[in-house]
């Protein structure tokens, strides 16, 4: 854990002297496609043009310079497969954003679906006597947090303090400075596979790039599809994705639970292929043009041309109606959206003031799929779309990219993680010449 | 067998878009702004820099390169723009002209940028009869100087050598005899040149006077002695001289008095002016004196 814990921290730093610089890439590294925005900071409050409370939300401060996407390979379920495969795909998209961007990025910030996430809420307690609340109170009691044994092989990628009590008081989210006996807090840690991450850091070290922040796509989706009151009174973004879907649940603006369904709009498109006895590429093709889970009766009279090349006539002029591939796709998606369903109930989800639902990502492209999802996942669902950030080509604001722009919202601003607060004083006494120095600086 | 069908090729497996490794290192570096200034603008310099060092550091060539530029400026400076024909003096007597023209380029014509028209100006005023001189160059390629002379308004005899003195003080230059300037007035003594506006004042109240005046004397650096032909002399009081050589004038309009035997008229304490008589007429007047009285004890 202290070993991600100053990893963590590095990259922090990095990210802070790439907001210097003033140029930082994203790149979000998904099953289906890998995409890299170039963003540019120019300070607080450039583009502002009028008083108030600033356009988009105060997400003005930095403007996307270049953007590309490329097919991703050599990935599945969102964790890298072959190495040499995805570093090309990075490079690819890394080179056309820059191109693009006519500016040489050195910090990248990137986001990955995969990993099996797994969510553990912890809770702390301090006894503070009576005495205010300092950061470094704040700091112990988060140090005091029971943390769960989570297995050999799994790095933290996430954790958040989600809620702060003090006394009877609960619901706080800066208790400093405020007089109490009792200090708790509730933190949200998201632990991942080891081995992914590092797969990831691997590959992007190979680029030549510094990787200067790492998130959980899910939880970026959730923070640039969801609106502010969804993210207030509580809300599930499920972000349907090439090889897994992501669910990510947000309450009082913090993210509580993240998981990921090994299945996605790949499983859709395989079935297919499957089922038609057709290459990957025009299932995927027949998918995206003439897909729906929902079928009428017109559907049975509407032929698809499948084709193929093998030179048999009878082969190549086979047709489909899109109720046959409407009745190939539900099944899958149905399966999908169970399964988020039952992650949800694990969760606990109903308990919740706010039941909103919000898909997005590639998969929620389907049409009727809103209608599904209402049978499945209760009524209040609706599709999302990422925010609208300064300098977005048209071709980048689907809800393909809500993870992307996610990220762009997670590099412009951060939400406080652990190792964003001080480090406890008592962790140091392996190092007293630190804790000397600490002292002296303190004191001086 | 050749296929009867033309199958396309199939797009499942599209050719690579990845960039190679030394590709993307290469687009990377080149959006490097240090590295793309250098290249764009340092390295062509360097080049230029490198085949024109390579080429100068060949003695024949660098000789080569020298003579061609002052082959070009030769050739530029002859231009008949530039050439000086001819020279005017204007202004000063014959004897400074021959003493400038031995200043000035004596061979014509010659290239402007060869005259350093500031040095012989510098040269011309150095001169003792010149108080001032510009040279420029005017119409027509002629070098024009005009010089201004200084006026000589007294002479100053400084043992056997006559110079010439101006208003301010400053020999203009040396002549052999008195006669050669009888219109200039003449001083002598030590000092007498520093206070030659004094002078001056006196001799122009000399008056009636001054066809006998034969010049003033510095006596002591501090007052004038007016010396007159037949050796007479008016001694001159330091303080106000022009008003006590007034009064001499004035004696000598009334009385004739300069006329008579007197060798000195002594004005120097202005309360008790004194005259002195020459020895002739001083036995003359003791001789009459005597006669008197022993006529006087005979009657």
């Amino acid at each position: 854990m202290g070993d991600l814990y100053d990893s963590q921290r590095a990259m922090r730093q990095m990210r802070k002297a790439a907001m210097q610089r003033g140029v930082v890439a994203i790149l979000d590294v998904g099953t289906s496609k890998i995409a890299c925005l170039v963003l540019r900071f120019d300070g607080p409050e450039r583009f502002r043009s009028v008083d108030g409370v600033g356009s988009l939300a105060g997400q003005s401060q930095f403007r996307v310079i270049g953007a590309a996407t490329t097919r991703s390979r050599g990935i599945r379920f969102g964790e890298i497969d072959a190495m040499q495969e995805t570093e090309r795909a990075i490079r690819t998209a890394v080179q056309a954003a820059q191109k693009m961007a006519d500016v040489r990025v050195d910090h990248v910030i990137a986001c990955l679906s995969g990993a099996r996430p797994r969510s553990y809420g912890l809770d702390g307690t301090l006894n503070v006597a009576g005495g205010m609340v300092s950061e470094q109170d704040i700091s112990q009691v988060m140090a005091s947090c029971d943390v769960p044994d989570y297995g050999a092989g799994r790095e933290v990628l996430h954790a958040q303090p989600v809620n702060f009590a003090l006394d009877h008081r609960s619901g706080l989210s800066d208790p400093r400075g405020q007089i109490g006996n009792e200090l708790k807090t509730d933190m949200h840690m998201l632990t991942v596979d080891a081995t992914a991450i590092q797969n990831l850091f691997y590959c992007i070290k190979r680029c030549d790039l510094e990787l200067a922040g790492l998130a959980s796509s899910a939880y970026v989706s959730g923070m640039s599809s969801l609106v502010e009151d969804e993210q207030e009174l509580g809300a599930a973004c499920i972000d349907l994705g090439g090889g897994t879907t992501g669910l990510s649940v947000f309450m009082k603006k913090h993210m509580i639970y993240a998981d990921s369904v090994r299945m996605g709009g790949e499983h859709v498109t395989s079935d297919i292929s499957m089922g038609l006895q057709i290459p990957t590429a025009t299932a995927e093709r027949i998918k995206t043009f003439y897909g729906g889970v929902v079928a009428t009766g017109m559907d049975d009279r509407e032929m698809i041309e499948i084709g193929g090349d093998t030179g048999d006539w009878e082969h190549d002029r086979r047709t489909v109606s899109r109720a046959e591939l409407i009745g190939i796709m539900r099944p899958r998606v149905e399966e999908i959206l169970e399964e988020v369903r039952e992650r949800l109930d694990a969760a606990g989800f109903e308990h919740l003031p706010g039941q909103q639902i919000v898909l997005t990502g590639g998969g929620s492209q389907i049409p009727g799929l809103d209608g599904l999802a209402s049978k499945i996942l209760g009524q209040q669902v609706r599709l999302g779309r990422p925010l609208r950030v300064q300098g977005l080509p048209q071709a980048a604001i689907g809800p393909a990219f809500s993870s992307a722009v996610g990220l762009t919202l997670f590099a412009a601003n951060p939400q406080d993680e652990w190792w964003d607060f001080e480090i406890p004083a008592d962790n140091y006494p392996a190092r007293s010449l630190k804790r000397a120095v600490k002292w002296f600086k303190d004191n001086w | 067998m050749r296929s009867l069908i033309h199958r396309a090729v199939s797009d499942t497996a599209p050719g690579d878009p990845a960039p190679s490794r030394l590709g993307y290192r290469y687009q990377r570096m080149m959006l490097t702004p240090g590295f793309r200034g250098m290249v764009r603008i340092g390295v062509p310099i360097l080049l230029i820099a490198a085949i024109f060092g390579s080429w100068y550091s060949q003695p024949e060539n660098r000789a080569a390169f020298t003579a061609r530029i002052e082959q070009t400026k030769q050739s530029f400076q002859q231009r008949p723009q530039f050439m000086v024909q001819t020279m005017n003096v204007i202004g000063g007597d014959l004897s400074a002209m021959t003493e400038v023209a031995a200043l000035l380029p004596s061979e014509f014509p010659v290239s402007s940028f060869d005259l350093d028209l500031e040095k012989i100006r510098a040269d011309i005023e150095a001169l003792d009869p010149i108080k001032s001189a510009s040279v420029r160059m005017g119409q027509g390629g002629a070098l024009e100087v005009t010089l201004d002379p200084r006026v000589p308004v007294a002479l100053w005899r400084d043992g056997p050598t006559l110079r010439l003195i101006d208003a301010d003080s400053v020999v203009s230059g040396q002549i052999i005899a008195r006669a050669e300037r009888l219109d200039l007035p003449l001083i002598a003594g030590d000092g007498a040149e520093e206070k030659i506006d004094e002078a001056l004042r006196l001799f122009a109240a000399a008056g009636p006077l001054i066809a006998r005046v034969r010049g003033l004397v510095r006596m002591g650096e501090r007052r004038w002695d007016m010396v007159l032909d037949r050796d007479q002399r008016i001694l001159l009081p330091s303080d106000d001289p022009t008003s006590a050589l007034d009064r001499v004038v004035a004696l000598n309009g009334a009385q004739d008095m300069l006329n008579r035997d007197v060798t000195v008229v002594d004005m120097r304490n202005t309360g008790r002016p004194t005259l002195r008589m020459n020895e002739e007429a001083a036995d003359t007047l003791r001789r009459a004196n005597t006669t008197n009285n022993e006529n006087g004890a005979g009657h």
